[in-house]
């Protein structure tokens, strides 16, 4: 666990046509994915789009309506929970009430039948890496939110699983508190070296940890890459929407703006507001100022009502006035077509 | 929030008074228990053991606490196994009729016992099931059920179900789980639906006179039974009182049980 991991060409889990049905509603549409081991893989999506449905499957929760499941070359399909090698952080934590911290963590090893020297000298181990020493005889509920965190953390990674499978984790902690964890558990992450698939419907979340981002939508993969792929090229109008805010064109409006038919993915940090009238661009009126405090998010209107968003440094800001004629400009491979 | 001294005093004046009017009868019993005559006058003539120390020698009475203390806990048990299945079947599963059996199930306690008891004596007397000790714990064992199932279910409605999830997650089998995980959660609430049960036998009149045989006696129909003797009536102050002293500390218990003030689940 001291090796500082990086993700390698080998494959810890596959997915494999993977499809689950609930009566008439399909939560999982033939998915297909492998999951590189030692790298920290992000299912993104809205809620109901069959993340959480993938990560319970492979957890061993939910039975497979049809496909595959294979972890580390062998296929787990049909295997229980209690047999998989793998171990989960729940949403809600789902620490036993009725043990202490140490307890907890132990549990996992307890079960398996480890000895009770080794079980305590494992425990007090994470114990550390979670930064939870002289919490180990509190019960969960004398904790904090983040610290119970951090339990649930402990206790699913002192088993060593050969993946860690996170379910919205972060999900009930108030955001000063999910920035710090962020940080952490990638770094946490990159010590042990355990391969992480995390669930997230927050996009910020996603791009700031994971070395790849699955975006699901409609029980369907869209597109899988790097943080940097998935915000700078995103294949669907989709991903465009979900990560990060963007302006989208398509129809008579991609005709017009951009000359070529199709759709079109801007992003508004692209986008420059220019107020000399000589430059060439589309016209349009300031028509809201969004203040984010480290920027700004300035919304414009064309003249046939087409509403365009750009991002303005705040130093720049005082040169936006409200109702202000502008010309929007950006550079031609700003521009991104999407299916 | 802020109430007047007026109205606070006349708060805790009819609080006590009516705690007052409540347990004095159960003291009264307690005291007449130990009266020297053989009615129940007041004020008592005398300080005396006599009936204390002698109503063991009481055969019928003998009979009667042993039969009832065995109809109780017969009945507890059939309540732990039958109660504390159908709430976890309630709990953990989606089924037909769902609704409608959690409802037949806890119908019992909100029945006036003597349906229930004209009920069940009609049934057994048509299909020729002869009165006696097994109908009355039956007929017992219908109100029991209900006071296990309902501590459980709630206990269990407390419980995160990903608890379980966990566990299986952790390695754990479900025979492991169910030891280390569901049980040390559900277990005080089976105990205290469990005395509850036991200590509603054990007083129970009605169900138990018309389900009873003739040869049939519990506690509490002695009492009945010999209230109105005057050579037995001393007694009935005595077992009275016994009753009382059993039935207390399971009380207390049971509320200790079910409902931990402290100790909230996470």
């Amino acid at each position: 666990m001291t090796s500082k991991a990086k993700p390698s060409s080998t494959i810890a889990i596959s997915l494999r046509e993977v499809r689950k049905t609930f009566g008439e509603v399909v939560a999982v549409d033939s998915v297909d994915l492998d999951v590189f081991n030692g790298e920290f893989l992000t299912l993104l999506g809205p809620s109901g789009s069959g993340k959480t449905t993938v990560l319970r499957m492979v957890a061993g929760f939910e039975a497979l309506t049809s496909g595959s499941i294979l972890l580390d070359g062998e296929d787990v399909t049909g295997v229980p929970a209690f047999e998989r090698d793998v171990n989960t952080v729940f949403q809600d934590y789902a620490l036993f009430p009725h043990m202490t911290v140490l307890e907890n963590i132990e549990y996992g090893l307890k079960v398996k039948g480890v000895a009770r020297d080794e079980r305590r000298n494992r425990a007090t181990k994470i114990l550390e890496v979670v930064q939870l020493i002289g919490f180990a005889d509190r019960k969960p509920n004398q904790l904090s939110g983040g610290q119970r965190q951090r339990v649930a953390l402990a206790r699913a990674l002192v088993n060593q699983p050969k993946v860690l499978l996170l379910d919205e984790p972060l999900g009930a902690l108030d955001l000063k508190l999910r920035e710090e964890m962020q940080v952490e558990l990638k770094s946490i992450q990159q010590r042990v070296g355990i391969t992480f698939v995390y669930v997230t419907h927050d996009q910020s979340e996603a791009l700031s940890m994971s070395d790849r981002v699955v975006v699901f939508n409609a029980g369907k993969i869209e597109q899988i890459g790097t943080p940097q792929e998935i915000y700078e090229h995103p294949a669907t109008s989709f991903v465009a929407s979900f990560v990060g805010i963007t302006n989208l064109f398509s129809g008579d409006r991609a005709q017009q703006i951009i000359g070529r038919s199709g759709t079109f993915t801007l992003r508004p940090e692209h986008v420059q507001i220019s107020f000399d009238s000589s430059q060439t661009g589309l016209s349009a009126t300031i028509s809201s100022i969004q203040y984010l405090g480290a920027e700004s998010r300035v919304h414009c209107t064309t003249k046939d009502n087409l509403k365009v968003i750009a991002t303005v440094a705040n130093e720049h800001l005082s040169r936006v006035v409200l109702g202000q004629l502008a010309t929007l400009v950006w550079k031609p491979d700003a521009v991104f077509e999407v299916s | 929030m802020q109430i007047s001294k007026r109205s606070q005093f006349s708060l805790r004046a009819t609080t006590y008074g009516l705690l007052f009017l409540l347990y004095m009868p159960l003291l009264l019993i307690f005291i007449l228990s130990f009266n020297t005559a053989s009615s129940l006058t007041w004020p008592p003539r005398g300080f005396s053991t006599r009936w204390w120390s002698t109503f063991l020698d009481v055969e019928s009475a003998r009979a009667a606490l042993i039969s009832s203390t065995r109809l109780a806990l017969i009945a507890m048990v059939n309540a732990i196994v039958l109660g504390s299945m159908l709430s976890f079947a309630l709990q953990r599963f989606e089924f037909f009729g769902k609704n409608s059996l959690s409802f037949l199930a806890v119908l019992p306690i909100a029945l006036p016992g003597i349906v229930t008891g004209v009920a069940l004596r009609n049934t057994f007397v048509r299909f020729g099931l002869d009165l006696g000790f097994i109908s009355v714990i039956a007929g017992h064992t219908t109100f029991c059920i209900v006071v296990v199932h309902n501590n459980v279910v709630a206990r269990l409605r407390r419980i995160s179900p990903n608890l379980r999830e966990a566990s299986a997650d952790l390695g754990a089998n479900s025979l492991q789980t169910f030891r280390l995980i569901t049980w040390p959660l559900v277990r005080s609430s089976v105990f205290a639906g469990a005395i509850l049960a036991f200590a509603l036998s054990f007083d129970e009149v009605v169900v138990t006179t018309f389900t009873a045989g003739a040869g049939i006696q519990t506690l509490p129909q002695w009492i009945l039974n010999n209230f109105s003797r005057p050579n037995v009536l001393p007694y009935v102050t005595v077992v009275a009182t016994i009753v009382m002293v059993i039935s207390l500390p399971i009380a207390w218990l049971a509320q200790r049980l079910a409902d931990p003030p402290n100790e909230k689940l996470v």
